[in-house]
């Protein structure tokens, strides 16, 4: 019987399957569902830098609106003495889910500058979680902006946040980066213990009748995998740090690809969603079966046997991938 | 020195609350200006768990009337609870049957009044004793406080004293100049709240209560036997009461050290002139005193406390023996009295008691509705008594020219301490400027050892609306009860006030003035008026100013410029060093913001920081230089009374108008709105005229009246001005028009309705509507031109306007505009709908609420009239009558065109028989149909006239009867759904032909915000800080069940056809109609301009369904009920969550939250599914009739 645990971000793993942010991981109920379906760590739902600020200045907007300006009403609403707003609700949260189950629970702040919301970072860390995950992303639309200029920006929010904590740091990447691995580089060096690759966003959308833009998410495909595969397998063995895959993986088999490129774990949501949190004994089967079928006694003698560096054709990874693909094509009837 | 621990900063109102809370178990409240906060205070400590002494938390509700209230308490207090409440004004006058019940069976109990003003011949919010004075005969104990201080020690003495004498107690004190002061004062600590009250009492109180264990009767129904002798058999209680009343401010006084007595004399020991009076005023007038005695004056004033039981020895013993003559102020007036109220009293306990030969008593009326009252009135009156023969009935504060009752007073007499500090801030309601001074009071009140004293005076418009705070502080108590007439320092925190208003005008010499200027200091002096400079030159000003729009700007402040010039008035003012006044604004910020989040306090912190460099002192140069000077309050081409009445008002100077300048009954001209340029938006719309599609969706929904259409001949275009705007018209009933959007460019507020109802995009640019907002400034000289023109063109003929589309609707002439209502208000495009439907023939019962405020006070009314001099005729009776009023119009409207149609028959020889039978059988039915019958009414006058026929008198005094009127009953949620229900239900039952618009905010907004019976479950409101438990009341469905009732629930930002439809249904109807109209409101915390989205989500989520219920159809056979919305198709939590009113209870008690969530969305499916079956119930054919009124 394979050992299915395995190390990340310094915590022990029974197994490589994390669940990562989902509608699950919003109520204690859903957590405890996670753990008993097997995962082995569950990272809560992000709180982001907008929902710390916009909802401290919403509701002072709100409740300030109109006031003092008439004799008759003073004010429009009665001000409690004391709100707890979502950044307050999410700490309690992880707090709860800390004591309803045994797996560890990472938190998840999310966003793209450096600024006094960061110390929620330690908040979360008091509230009992286990690591962080720091969620960065940023939609660049001014032309004036540079990449290192982000870059650099990222950096520095990836070490302040660094600087709140001493639980690990994981740092989840979007994948649009001119020069990955030098990013990835920068973060790990900046403080991150861990990079999730990669982070899904909402994508606009076009509503034809109205002429309106409306953005949604969908939920992930397998076929998503690759791209993370990709630069997992070139990240491994380049930068000091644990990986984790997240973007497309469903099965077993996808998460033995994702350790066999170099990553720890393998993050899942979509599935989860799609199927239900029994999907989850399915995946690890599925991911046994391959161990068992290939003789791997352990899941750290599986990790990064297919990073780009062990395998026997480095290229593959990278531009021959494509001249392949074509080349197979053209082989075609 | 005031540094003691237990002093605190706070206003009368809740000063007094604070007691009434501890000392109560049962608490009935309803909201009602200035008295509403009471209420609020004690709902919140209730809701918070704050027990009362005996550790056990008051239980508050919340009535539908202040009638109600007075009954529940009564109830309670019968029950056995110690049970108070608190009102104002026709407030207190509907507790008056109860009060004589409760004092009847003389009862323990505390009502606590902010006093103000009666509704008359005019309404008013501010304070005297009218009220106050019409209880005094109800046989309650009244005792008067006259400063935060009092109300705060009086409220407790009150309690103990009204156990021990089992008398009903009113405790009351000055609405607004007490309710409303923030003073610094001395809380009394729970323990010696404790010990001032007597358990037993307490006790003796409840074993007093029915209970079915020691069974009593009351109430019992008494003849002509024994009725009297029962009335006179309490006597003794009534006797004792005054030595008791006594006793508990001796024992008070033990306790805290404050003694007060039933009259308190201050003065001169030999003074021969005395003045007595009540409430605030007597601090101003004792202080007078005071001063001129040390001048030698033989002077002195007598504060009456205890006014009833009227003890007229204690008040004979409490005057000097050396006094001579005596003048009694009455804060009250009662027409046709031989004297006011309390000249009486003293006049009677003089004569009674008084030994040897009585001095000279003479009376005066003051301070009605806030009337200032100064030091310079008080020594006017002493002056006047130093007179041989002393005027008799005079009034003091006004200039009478009609009767000649008033005294003259000097304007400039001034008994202010050297040492106090004045300060005078002029903001804007949206600037947060008394947000800020407040917060400076108790800083100032709380890190120093100065004692406080702030006020706050409020125009009376809900947007754009002036703000004027008078702060005092100094190192002796501040007993000034009266605005400054002199300050040290003047900020003004708008710079376009100084076009408009003499900022300057009480601004001291050697003072300072801070300006909020976008000018640079170098520049600033060449864009002020000249009255400004020469203010600043000739009161040798020390002049700074700060461009505080842009620090807040940078630090994300938005249009909220509070902390920056709050901490420009502490650099300044030098009232602490500027280290430690930055430290204590930060931890007022703290204090205040920290509970919604850290992001605001920072925002907050980075404005204080980024201040001191940007506030720079102005070389002032030597001379007034400027070519421009204040602008005139009203255009030149206004009428006569505008100008010279109105215009005053508008600019700030009502108070210099003499009686002859007001209306004898309180009648005013309408349409008197478009006189008053209030310029106050910041950006408005601008017509894109290629992408237009002429859907009068922008007109329809703009709450001002601002955005407006007209089709009219193209010949009209010639001197049309170069910039104004003009395409073919789309209307196919008027061919080779053209038309135009105008909008009024100094009239709108920029709310931006009329841009989110646009639907015509842009295809090359989606985000370009045809209407589009661009900032005023650069717009406002070109587009007032083209509005000017645009007035000038004529109406359309509104027989030719097809009245079934949304588009022909907003051809019509508005006859409700430029109100002073919120920006983006969700009320008024549905009046300003009726007016543009009906508003010729139109008349209009309007409820007190906002939209009587916006509709009806000073200085400029919105209701206006077309070329032809027509226009709604409007009135506002009182809240709670509102229907019955309207139903009063319709009985006359009735009768008197009966009555005409039954004379008019025996004039046919003079009017000829072919007009009479046109004029009786006339078909009114639409438009075309009205011209004609108006053009016959005219041909009917022209006939009639010069007749000495009585009967033809009397037809051509009511000819005009002869055209269709139309009854409109408006009112908001509180209204209609709690205090005036029993009314409405009524004239609903009556069958009557009137039309109620029930404008639903689900609140009462005026008074800010208290639930209503329609607010919905799941809201945070005031009176329900724990989010509503129950349903909102279903007042359609209850009407519905009549039968015979119109009913439709409407929300235009829904479906602004179907509210079209329901307008002209219910107005068909002949019997009543109710219209629901959902009312967005800033009481909702939503943004305003996202008023329409918000009623959209509110009907597809279901909260909102759209109906009409029309009993004309049930007539036909079918069924009257249809249902206009479609099933949901948005989560009940979609919409609520958009909304602060819910959302802030996520944050309170996420718990409840959750489970009223679900309730609501239960309830909205519920209601769904009991419509929809209504909806597909068969009618057979052969419904009966629908019921006619009875005759």
């Amino acid at each position: 019987m394979a050992d299915l645990s395995t190390q990340y971000l310094g915590l022990k793993l029974k197994n490589p399957l994390v669940a990562s942010p989902s509608p699950f991981t919003e109520t204690v109920d859903g957590v405890k569902r996670l753990e008993d379906a097997g995962v082995s760590a569950v990272t809560l739902y992000s709180l982001f830098e907008e929902q710390i600020i916009h909802e401290s200045e919403e509701l002072d907007h709100y409740l300030t609106a109109g006031t003092d300006s008439f004799a008759e009403a003073q004010s429009y609403l009665p001000d409690a003495g004391k709100y707890s707003l979502s950044p307050d609700k999410y700490l309690e949260h992880l707090a709860k889910v800390k004591k309803a189950v045994k797996i560890p629970v990472l938190g998840s702040l999310n966003g793209v500058s450096t600024g006094g919301w960061v110390k929620w970072a330690k908040k979360i860390e008091e509230a009992g979680a286990d690591a962080l995950e720091l969620n960065i992303y940023f939609m660049p639309t001014d032309p004036a902006i540079a990449g290192r200029n982000i870059v650099s920006d990222q950096v520095s929010l990836v070490r302040d946040v660094k600087a709140q904590i001493k639980i690990p740091l994981a740092v989840k990447l979007s994948p649009f980066y001119t020069a990955m691995p030098n990013v990835a580089q920068q973060f790990a060096g900046a403080g991150a213990a861990g990079l999730v690759l990669f982070n899904r966003f909402y994508q606009p959308d076009i509503n034809l009748e109205k002429l309106e833009v409306e953005p949604n998410l969908q939920l992930s495909r397998s076929d998503e995998l690759r791209l993370p595969l990709r630069w997992i397998a070139v990240l491994a063995d380049r930068v000091k740090c644990d990986f984790a895959l997240s973007t497309g993986l469903h099965t077993g088999d996808d998460l033995a690809k994702a350790i066999l490129v170099g990553a720890s774990v393998g993050q899942v949501t979509s599935a989860l969603l799609k199927h239900g949190p029994g999907r989850v004994k399915e995946i690890l089967d599925g991911f046994k079966a391959i161990l068992e079928q290939h003789e791997y006694k352990t899941v750290s003698e599986m990790k990064g046997a297919m990073c780009q560096k062990r395998v026997a054709a480095p290229a593959a990874y990278e531009r021959a991938n494509y001249m392949k693909v074509l080349g197979d094509f053209k082989t075609l009837p | 020195m005031a540094s003691d621990k237990e002093m605190t900063n706070i206003d009368g109102n809740e000063a007094t609350a604070y007691i009434a809370h501890r000392c109560a178990e049962v608490i009935a409240i309803y909201p009602i200006t200035p008295s509403s906060n009471m209420g609020e205070w004690a709902d919140e400590w209730t809701a918070k768990k704050q027990p009362n002494i005996w550790g056990t938390v008051p239980t508050v509700i919340e009535m539908q009337s202040e009638g109600g209230a007075a009954g529940a308490v009564h109830g309670a207090l019968q029950a056995g609870a110690l049970t108070t409440t608190f009102t104002a004004s026709q407030g207190l006058l509907l507790m008056i049957p109860n009060m004589y019940k409760i004092a009847g069976e003389l009862t323990s109990t505390v009502f606590h009044v902010s006093a103000r003003s009666l509704a008359a011949q005019g309404l008013s919010i501010f304070g005297d004793h009218q009220d106050v004075m019409a209880v005094r005969q109800t046989g309650w104990a009244l005792i008067s406080s006259h400063s935060v201080q009092e109300a705060h020690d009086f409220a407790l003495i009150c309690q103990q004293a009204t156990l021990e004498s089992r008398v009903p107690f009113m405790h009351y004190f000055d609405g607004f100049r007490t309710s409303h002061e923030v003073n610094k004062i001395k809380l009394i600590p729970d323990d010696q709240i404790r010990a001032m009250l007597t358990d037993d009492l307490v006790r003796a109180h409840r074993a007093r209560a029915m209970t079915p264990d020691l069974p009593i009767l009351r109430g019992t129904a008494q003849n002509p036997d024994v009725y009297f002798q029962g009335r006179e058999s309490s006597n003794l209680y009534y006797d004792k009461c005054p030595d008791l009343v006594q006793k508990a401010m001796d024992a008070f006084a033990k306790l805290t050290g404050r003694a007060y007595h039933l009259f308190d004399y201050e003065g001169a020991p030999d003074a021969e002139r005395v003045i007595v009076l009540m409430g605030s005023g007597a601090d101003t007038a004792c202080e007078t005193a005071k001063v001129l005695a040390q001048k030698g004056e033989k002077v002195g004033v007598l504060r009456v406390r205890l006014y009833r039981p009227f003890s007229m020895k204690h008040f004979v013993d409490a005057l000097p023996k050396t006094v001579k003559k005596i003048a009694v102020l009455d804060r009250t007036k009662e027409p046709g009295a031989p004297a006011e109220p309390l000249h009486l009293d003293v006049v009677t306990a003089m004569s009674e008691h008084w030994k040897g030969a009585a001095p000279k008593v003479v009376g005066g009326r003051y301070g009605l509705s806030s009337k200032e009252f100064t030091p310079g009135m008080v020594k006017a009156v002493f002056d006047e008594l130093a007179k041989p023969e002393p005027k008799n009935h005079f009034t003091i504060g006004i200039h009478d020219d009609v009767s000649h009752l008033s005294l003259p007073w000097d304007t400039s007499f001034s008994i202010e301490f050297p040492e106090t500090k004045r300060c005078v801030f002029w903001g804007l309601g949206a600037d947060g400027t008394v947000g800020a001074n407040k917060n400076s009071i108790k800083i100032i009140g709380e890190e120093t050892d100065n004692y406080t004293q702030g006020y706050f005076v409020y125009d009376s418009k809900k947007s754009g609306s002036i703000t004027v705070s008078h702060l005092r502080f100094g190192t002796k108590p501040i007993l000034a009860p009266y605005l400054i007439e002199s300050a040290n320092f003047v900020a003004c925190h708008q710079f376009n006030f100084l076009e408009k208003y003499d900022v300057l005008k009480n601004a001291a010499v050697g003072g300072t003035f801070l300006l909020n200027s976008l000018y640079a200091p170098d520049q600033v002096w060449n864009h002020i008026p000249k009255e400004i400079q020469k203010g600043i030159l000739d009161k040798k000003l020390k002049f700074y100013v700060i461009d505080a729009y842009e620090v807040a700007k940078k630090t994300g402040m938005g249009q909220r410029i509070n902390t920056i010039m709050q901490t420009c008035f502490f650099a300044i003012s030098g009232v602490l060093p500027r280290e430690e006044a930055i430290a204590q604004i930060k931890k007022a910020i703290k204090k205040t913001y920290g509970k919604r989040g850290d992001a605001v306090v920072q925002k907050n912190f980075d404005a204080v920081d980024q201040t001191l460099a940007n506030l720079k002192e102005v070389a002032v140069p030597s001379s007034a230089n400027a070519s421009f000077g204040l602008l005139p309050a009203v255009p030149a081409q206004a009428p006569k009374f505008v100008k010279d009445v109105l215009g005053k008002i508008i600019a700030l100077d009502g108070d210099s108008l003499p009686v002859s300048a007001m209306p004898i009954d309180g009648t005013f001209p309408t349409g008197t709105t478009q006189w008053e340029k209030r310029n106050i938006a910041l950006e408005i719309p601008v017509w894109e005229k290629d992408l237009c599609i002429q859907c009068g969706k922008c007109a329809f929904v703009c709450p001002h009246a601002t955005i407006r259409q007209k089709i009219y001949d193209p010949k009209l275009l010639a001197g049309a001005p170069a910039s104004y705007k003009s395409v073919d018209a789309k209307f196919k009933e008027f061919p080779g028009t053209k038309f135009t959007i105008q909008v009024a460019p100094e009239d709108c507020t920029g709310c931006a309705l009329c841009v989110e109802a646009c639907p015509a995009k842009d295809k090359t640019n989606v985000s370009r509507r045809a209407i589009n907002m661009a900032p005023q400034p650069a717009l406002r000289a070109e587009e007032a031109k083209n509005w000017e023109f645009f007035l000038g063109l004529p109406e359309v003929d509104r027989a030719q306007v097809p009245l079934k589309t949304v588009k022909s609707s907003q051809i019509l002439q508005p006859l409700f505009e430029f109100s002073g209502a919120c920006s983006g208000c969700g009320e008024t495009p549905y009046i300003k709908l009726a007016s543009q439907l009906f508003g010729d023939r139109m008349y209009v019962a309007n409820a007190t609420g906002c939209s009587s405020i916006y509709g009806g006070n000073l200085p400029t009314t919105p209701w206006s009239k077309n070329a032809q001099g027509r226009g709604p005729t409007w009135n506002n009776s009182l809240f709670e009558d509102n229907a019955e009023f309207g139903l009063g119009m319709r009985l006359t409207i009735d009768k008197q065109t009966e009555y005409v149609k039954e004379v008019l028959p025996k004039l046919s020889g003079l009017v000829g028989q072919d007009l009479v039978d046109a004029l009786l059988s006339a078909d009114m039915k639409d438009e075309a149909g009205l011209a004609a019958q108006r053009e016959r009414v005219e041909k009917l006058k022209a006939k009639l006239k010069g007749s000495n026929d009585a009967k033809a008198k009397d037809v051509l005094s009511l000819a005009d009867m002869l055209v269709k009127k139309s009854v409109w009953i408006v009112g908001g949620d509180g209204w209609a759904y709690d205090i005036g229900y029993g009314g409405l239900d009524h004239v609903l039952a009556s069958g009557r032909n009137v039309n109620l618009l029930v404008l639903d905010t689900e609140v009462y907004s005026n008074t800010g915000g208290q639930a209503s019976k329609s607010t919905p479950r799941g809201a945070v409101a005031k009176f329900a800080a724990q989010g509503k438990g129950m349903p909102k009341k279903d007042l359609g469905l209850i009407a519905m069940a009549y039968g015979y009732v119109y009913v439709a629930r409407i929300a235009m930002g829904a479906n602004d056809q179907q509210t079209l439809n329901a307008f002209l249904e219910a107005e068909a109807y002949d019997g009543p109609s109710l219209i629901i109209a959902y009312s967005h409101c800033i009481a909702h915390g939503i943004d305003m301009r996202k008023g329409l989205e918000q009623q959209k989500k509110a009907v597809q989520c279901g909260m909102w369904p759209l109906y009409r219920f029309n009993p004309s159809l049930a007539m036909a056979g079918k069924n009257p009920l249809t249902i206009d919305s479609k099933d949901a198709t948005m989560k009940v939590e979609e919409y609520i969550y958009s909304e602060t009113r819910y959302k802030m209870l996520q944050a309170q008690d996420p718990e409840r939250a959750a489970l009223l969530a679900k309730q609501v969305e239960h309830d909205a499916k519920t209601r769904w599914e009991y419509y929809k079956q209504m909806a597909a119930m068969h009618y057979d054919g052969g419904a009966a009739e629908t019921p006619k009124a009875d005759a």
